[in-house]
């Protein structure tokens, strides 16, 4: 079993997938008020 | 190379404190084992990055309301979200199943085209024809109700009301060309089927 693991070849996601997850976080803006959350994205 | 030896929890502590670039290292630093791990799970790269992308902004959602509190066991953490949101893939896909064709089945192994093949056509048409010539021979009163049963979709009661004979009579006189009509196909051993 380590064989066909050590086997396999490296996957990797698409550098498009992360670029989005990273502006995902750029954009996301959390308000707070009154103990409420208010999540936005900021285009 | 410095950076790699930056903690997990460090980076997290810096990201919740809004230095993007922490985020960018923690990804680049686990993305492999993640996305392999999704993808040794579900086997297409699609779903695979989708569910990537799905992980990962569960993560920064959840970071951001500062609701992380298992410091150091950052990639356990992910690997988690991953493996849930993979049982919630696999829960979806059970309900709604997909065919597509790629693999070794065929959705055309299961349906076909159901229309007639010219061979076929020309059989049935002369099987048509054949039964046409068959009622042209049975006497006038039977063929009059078994044509406006058959061709002309008449109920008894409206067949009786055309042509002023009882209902049991008309029953009688489609009875009577019905078992003439297998006589005559019997004796002469005539075929009637397109198969």
């Amino acid at each position: 079993m380590a064989k066909i693991y050590s086997n396999t070849q490296e996957l990797n996601p698409k550098q498009e997938t992360i670029n989005f997850i990273l502006n995902y976080s750029k954009a996301l803006s959390l308000v707070t008020y009154n103990e409420m959350e208010f999540e936005t994205i900021l285009n | 190379m410095k950076k790699e030896h930056v903690l997990d929890s460090t980076l997290v502590s810096q990201y919740i404190r809004g230095e993007e670039q922490a985020l960018e290292t923690l990804i680049t630093r686990h993305k492999q084992k993640i996305y392999s791990f999704i993808y040794s799970k579900v086997y297409d790269k699609d779903v695979a990055e989708d569910i990537f992308q799905d992980a990962f902004i569960k993560v920064i959602r959840t970071l951001r309301r500062g609701k992380y509190n298992e410091e150091g066991k950052f990639l356990p953490w992910v690997m988690r979200i991953s493996h849930n949101l993979v049982i919630d893939y696999f829960r979806k896909s059970n309900r709604m199943p997909k065919f597509d064709n790629t693999g070794e089945f065929s959705i055309f192994s299961v349906l076909s085209d159901t229309s007639l093949n010219a061979e076929k056509q020309i059989i049935k048409d002369q099987v048509q024809t054949d039964v046409r010539r068959l009622v042209d021979e049975l006497p006038e009163d039977q063929k009059e109700v078994l044509l406006l049963r058959i061709y002309n979709d008449m109920s008894f009661k409206e067949i009786s009301e055309r042509t002023g004979v009882s209902i049991n009579t008309a029953l009688g006189r489609m009875r009577y060309a019905l078992i003439n009509l297998r006589k005559v196909i019997d004796k002469n051993q005539i075929v009637l089927t397109t198969d």
